[in-house]
């Protein structure tokens, strides 16, 4: 036989590298349009809130004052940022420790199959939208929890967080219990993660040191998951400085322009005040001055996951 | 608690004809007398009574209207009752998006009327934009501000055992002001002699959404009240003390929630959440909140359009024996001319509907006021003339 | 904490014992704490929102009743009496109809907030029905699938009856339109990062910008796509507007999603369709993508049931419409999230606050069975790789 081809002689297509080219251009482009999205985001946002900020009769970051409608523009986010701040770290503060719980439970306390129905139970949390858990939280939980709030109000009054305040139950305590209801899938799934990857050799060791569980979780477990966990509080802070409806049907507003310490008190976060008026967004300046509280919002929420990051990343490094 | 549980059967028996209404799609209307007083015969009879509805058209096409949250469920009763009355030929939709974002929208041709809190603007507003102007460029005709809506607000207060409480206009900014804290206060005290007042703590609720209610109420206070209210009247509530809640119901809750609350809420959730109604004392005695005391504050009211523009201007003081003074007036705000023939004929008919005399009686048992009789008639007058 | 050398290796002590048990019970109690909420959550919502969607009121209740008129005789109300009265036992009573399906107990008033009396309804629209024996207050309902087909057009809120046909069309339309801008985008976005820079300096980048977009608030998103589209372009609020802010929170949960599935798919897989000669692009497209497609698809899924979950872009993007409207260029629509924002916003004893615990259950509905079919994906695409 004589055609045996000489392999050499194989005459493969030239490739065309258009088809090539073309599908790069696409997805590079489109990683491009979503990395500049964030870039845009604070772009116009900033545009769309100088001229009221230039408008503006007040130090936009220390005043707690915010006139917008008729009259001079005097608009100022202190009071602002303090409830946001207040309510989100008294959710961290409540749901971090509730958090790690679940997550040692899962993974190191229960038999494998409660342990999974637990997790799925509480990744079910994040299933329950957020205008659900506002319409729950002030309807439900704001007349349930006010005798407890009234009792230490009472007893504990003279300590500033505890000092009376509102004379209803709309307060930043039942805003923070709340949200920490909707943090907790959050840190709980991210520990999980990580307290699953604690190296079995680590927890071996330690077991055969003779120590008790507690001791396993105490000296293996926290000690590897410890950056995951911080990195997790930080992403569930995101979330709480800008959750919106649940905070917006949940919070009495005051008009007292000095800030107020207690947790009792009422007041309003960046995104619920931001909410509770956009149906009243009527002209530019006015729009601008609550644009440029998102702005802030933008920047706070910005801060808050780049830190988490890094932590995230900083702890992926030394394992 | 006597008083108010009257007041709650009143609202039942006029409600009830007007839910007859919606419920049933013909195209009979009830014989009301109007006034206050509607008995048990007056809403059977319903059944019975014809009327002027024959007048309707009942086009079909597709109407879209927006603005004023005050005036969001007057409306939506309103065109979900037009729809009854004429078979659901013609779809209407009102959306509640503020009285400011109406207007734009309406000027800008993105709905076909307006609701709004206040009439159009003839001076650049903060943005230089001319309402009127603008109105007049989407219409190629002037706009007209009809007002249709009338929308008593109630002083409401949740006392137990206080079934009558009179307060002044300077009283009530005392109390939002945070200068009055008690209900046995002395001014208090002195202006309801023989009632006993508790020593409760006075709890003042607002609301904390921007709305045409508190900027209404704050005008009322800053015209009859100047020494105690200083504050610039605005849509956000600037008394200092008390809480904000959202929306007219938010208030409403409010008040309810906390003995000794205190707040100022549209009429028809001061009755549904069957709170106590403080009369008031505008300097001609104490008047109680009704249908024929809004009408005589409203028959003060001076015009301050021309022609068939109606847009009025309300009087907050010396408005005489037994007017009652806090009320708000929205206007449905509709081009002239200019929308297209369909769309008019619709518009036309639907306000031919809510101006009937019955409709405007009905509207009582939704906690706003009919219009006095000769202002109706303008208004009347002026939904003829739109072309 | 004590590091690894303060161990101690004699056998547990009582206080080793002790703090080890209590740890235990924290972890556990932790676990009820973090579900309380959600049992508390669900039973509120279904208990007072389940009725509402496989069952109707009736048009009109037949009551029998008899006027009450109080000393001054100024004003009257209608008091329900039993059965019998009309019947012949009281030439007072009279039947009266009450719109909807609740009915007040023997020797009340017909309530002003909720029940509308109605005179006889026979012969025209509507079913009536006649009041069980019972002599106490309770409710008529009938299987009915009315709530899945009607709309609020009709139906003000202190009106029983009406449906949610107008909110489900406006978010299933809010979940089609940023699924369509968000899916595309997002998987060639996780196809750069991971297919052509991996490992780059750009794709560190990319990567950390969709992590910061991953935790920007949807109310910043909305008053983004406000200050571009209504300040800047002097659009109108449309569900087409609301549906682009959602597509930013959409995004990066497909990619991420996209991402770690494409990472997951072997070398040998590529190395096999190139030494085919097959192009890169097509190697990716026609080997990789649908290789990950499981797993594409969960996160596709879960990015729906976060967008149409979501509020606060919808207050500040659309105006909330009662009837049923099928364009999404129009200004007005509805939405499950703004129904039940609306409804929060009634007096409680309102049928319409009732529509809105209906809606929670709706859309509670909704985005768990869409979270529970991105499992259910998620698990199946597993099996198969086994």
């Amino acid at each position: 036989m004589t055609d045996i081809q000489d392999p050499t002689r194989v005459q493969l297509p030239p490739p065309n590298k258009r088809p090539d080219a073309a599908f790069f251009g696409a997805s590079a482009g489109a990683g491009f349009i979503i990395a500049a999205l964030v870039a845009f985001i604070g772009i116009f946002l900033l545009v769309t809130a100088i001229p009221s900020l230039r408008k503006n009769t007040v130090n936009f970051l220390t005043s707690t004052q915010w006139q917008v409608g008729e009259g001079d523009l005097a608009f100022g986010i202190a009071g602002m940022l303090w409830t946001t701040a207040l309510s989100s770290v008294v959710a961290m503060v409540l749901a971090v420790p509730i958090s790690v719980g679940v997550a040692l439970l899962i993974t190191q306390y229960a038999p494998r199959v409660l342990g999974n129905t637990v997790g799925f139970l509480v990744d079910l949390l994040a299933a329950v939208p957020s205008v659900v858990y506002g319409l729950w939280g002030a309807a439900i939980l704001a007349p349930a929890v006010q005798p407890f709030a009234q009792w230490l109000q009472d007893n504990l009054g003279w300590f500033p967080l505890f000092a009376p305040g509102l004379a209803s139950s709309g307060s930043v305590f039942v805003a923070s219990i709340v949200l920490a209801i909707m943090i907790i899938p959050i840190v709980t799934a991210i520990s999980r993660d990580v307290f699953e990857q604690t190296p079995r050799d680590h927890i071996e060791a330690a077991l055969a040191l003779g120590a008790t569980k507690w001791e396993v979780v105490q000296t293996a477990v926290l000690p590897y998951g410890r950056s995951g966990v911080i990195a997790a509080s930080m992403l569930g802070l995101g979330r709480a400085l800008g959750e919106t409806i649940a905070v917006m049907l949940i919070l009495s507003t005051t008009n007292d322009t000095s800030i107020n310490f207690s947790l009792f008190a009422g007041g309003e976060t960046f995104a619920s005040k931001i909410a509770n008026n956009a149906a009243e967004f009527d002209s530019a300046t006015k729009t601008g001055a609550y644009v440029a509280a998102g702005l802030v919002l933008f920047v706070v929420t910005f801060a808050v996951n780049a830190v988490a990051r890094v932590i995230a990343a900083g702890g992926k490094a030394r394992s | 608690m006597s008083l108010s549980k009257e007041r709650n059967d009143v609202t039942m028996t006029r409600l009830a004809k007007l839910a007859a209404l919606a419920a049933v799609g013909t195209l009979s209307l009830t014989a009301c007398g109007g006034g206050t007083t509607v008995t048990t015969t007056a809403a059977t009879s319903a059944a019975t009574s014809t009327s002027t509805a024959a007048t309707l058209a009942c086009p079909t096409g597709k109407l879209v209207g927006g603005g004023s949250t005050a005036q969001k469920l007057a409306m939506e009763t309103l065109t979900s009752n037009y729809a009854a009355e004429c078979g659901n030929k013609a779809t209407i939709e009102y959306s509640g998006t503020g009285s400011g974002a109406g207007i734009k929208d309406f000027y800008n041709g993105q709905i076909d009327f307006a609701g709004s809190d206040s009439a159009l603007k003839s001076e650049p507003n903060k943005d230089n934009v001319i309402e009127t102007d603008k109105v007049e460029a989407r219409c190629s005709a002037p706009g007209w501000n009809l007002p249709l809506v009338v929308s008593p607000v109630a002083f409401a207060y949740n006392l137990t055992g206080v079934d009558a409480l009179t307060l002044t206009p300077a009283v009530i900014a005392d109390i939002f002001n945070g200068r009055i804290t008690a209900w046995n206060d002395t001014a208090i005290a002195a202006l309801n002699s023989g009632v006993t007042l508790p020593d409760t703590k006075i709890s003042p609720f607002f609301r904390s959404d921007e709305s045409g209610t508190s900027e209404n109420m704050q005008k009322y206070l800053a015209a009859s009240a100047p020494t105690n209210w200083t504050a610039e009247p605005a849509k956000t509530w600037e008394g200092t003390a008390g809480e904000g809640k959202k929306g007219t119901q938010g208030v409403a809750d409010g008040v309810k929630g906390v003995e000794g609350g205190f707040g100022y809420i549209e009429w028809k959730s001061a009755t549904d959440s069957q709170l106590g109604i403080a009369a008031i004392d505008n300097g001609d005695g104490a008047v109680e909140l009704n249908a024929d005391s809004v009408g005589k504050s409203l028959l003060a009211a001076e015009a301050a359009g021309s022609g068939n523009d109606l847009a009025i201007k309300l009087k907050y003081t010396d408005l005489g024996a037994g007017a009652y003074p806090a009320v708000m007036v929205t206007y449905t705000i509709v081009c002239s001319t200019g929308l297209a023939a369909d769309q008019t004929a619709v518009l036309q008919d639907f306000l031919t509907y809510v101006v009937d005399p019955d409709t405007q009686a009905g509207m009582v048992d939704l906690g706003y006021a009919p219009l006095p009789e000769e202002l109706r008639a303008k208004v009347a007058t002026a939904v003829a003339a739109i072309k | 904490m004590s590091g690894p050398g303060t161990l101690n290796l004699q056998r547990p002590t009582g206080r080793r014992t002790f703090v080890d048990v209590t740890m235990r019970v924290l972890a556990w109690l932790a676990a009820g704490i973090a579900i309380v909420p959600l049992v508390w959550i669900l039973y509120t919502v279904i208990s007072r929102g389940a009725p509402l969607l496989f069952t109707a009121e009736p048009d009109y209740t037949r009551v029998c009743t008899i006027a009450d008129r109080p000393a001054d005789k100024s004003e009257a109300a209608f008091q329900r009496v039993t059965e019998s009265d009309c019947t012949g036992a009281n030439p007072d009573a009279s039947y009266r109809w009450v719109v909807g399906g609740s009915y007040v107990a023997v020797g009340e008033n017909l309530r002003a907030d909720t029940n509308s009396v109605s005179r006889d309804p026979s012969g025209r629209a509507g079913t009536v029905v006649g009041m069980p024996g019972s002599e106490g207050a309770g409710s008529i309902r009938t299987p009915s699938l009315q709530w899945w087909t009607t709309d609020l057009g009709a139906t003000p809120d202190q009106v029983p009856g009406g449906g949610v046909k107008h909110a489900l069309i406006g978010t299933l339309w809010i979940g089609l339109i940023s699924s369509v801008i968000a899916v595309p985008l997002g998987i060639l976005g996780a196809v750069y990062l991971v297919e052509y820079a991996r490992g780059k300096r750009s794709a560190k980048v990319v990567s950390f910008l969709v992590d910061i977009l991953t935790g920007v608030p949807s109310i910043v998103a909305a008053l983004f796509v406000y200050a571009v589209l209504i300040t800047t372009l002097g659009w109108s609020r449309s569900t087409l507007a609301a549906g682009l802010a959602l597509v930013l929170l959409m995004l990066p949960t497909v990619l991420r999603s996209t991402e770690e599935m494409l990472k997951l798919v072997p070398d040998s897989l590529r190395e096999a369709s190139y030494a085919l000669g097959v192009p890169k692009w097509k190697t990716i497209l026609s080997v990789v993508v649908p290789t990950a497609f499981k797993g594409i698809a969960t996160g596709v899924v879960l990015g729906m049931a976060r967008v149409m979950g979501e509020t606060a872009p919808l207050l500040i993007l659309l105006n909330y419409a009662r009837n049923t409207n099928w364009s999404p260029l129009s200004n007005t629509m509805g939405s499950l999230p703004t129904m039940i924002a609306n409804a929060a916003n009634l007096p409680q004893s309102y049928p319409g606050a009732d529509r809105g615990w209906g809606a929670a259950l709706t859309l509670i509905l909704l985005v768990m069975g869409l979270n529970l079919l991105a499992r259910w994906i998620g698990r199946s695409g597993k099996l198969k790789e086994r």
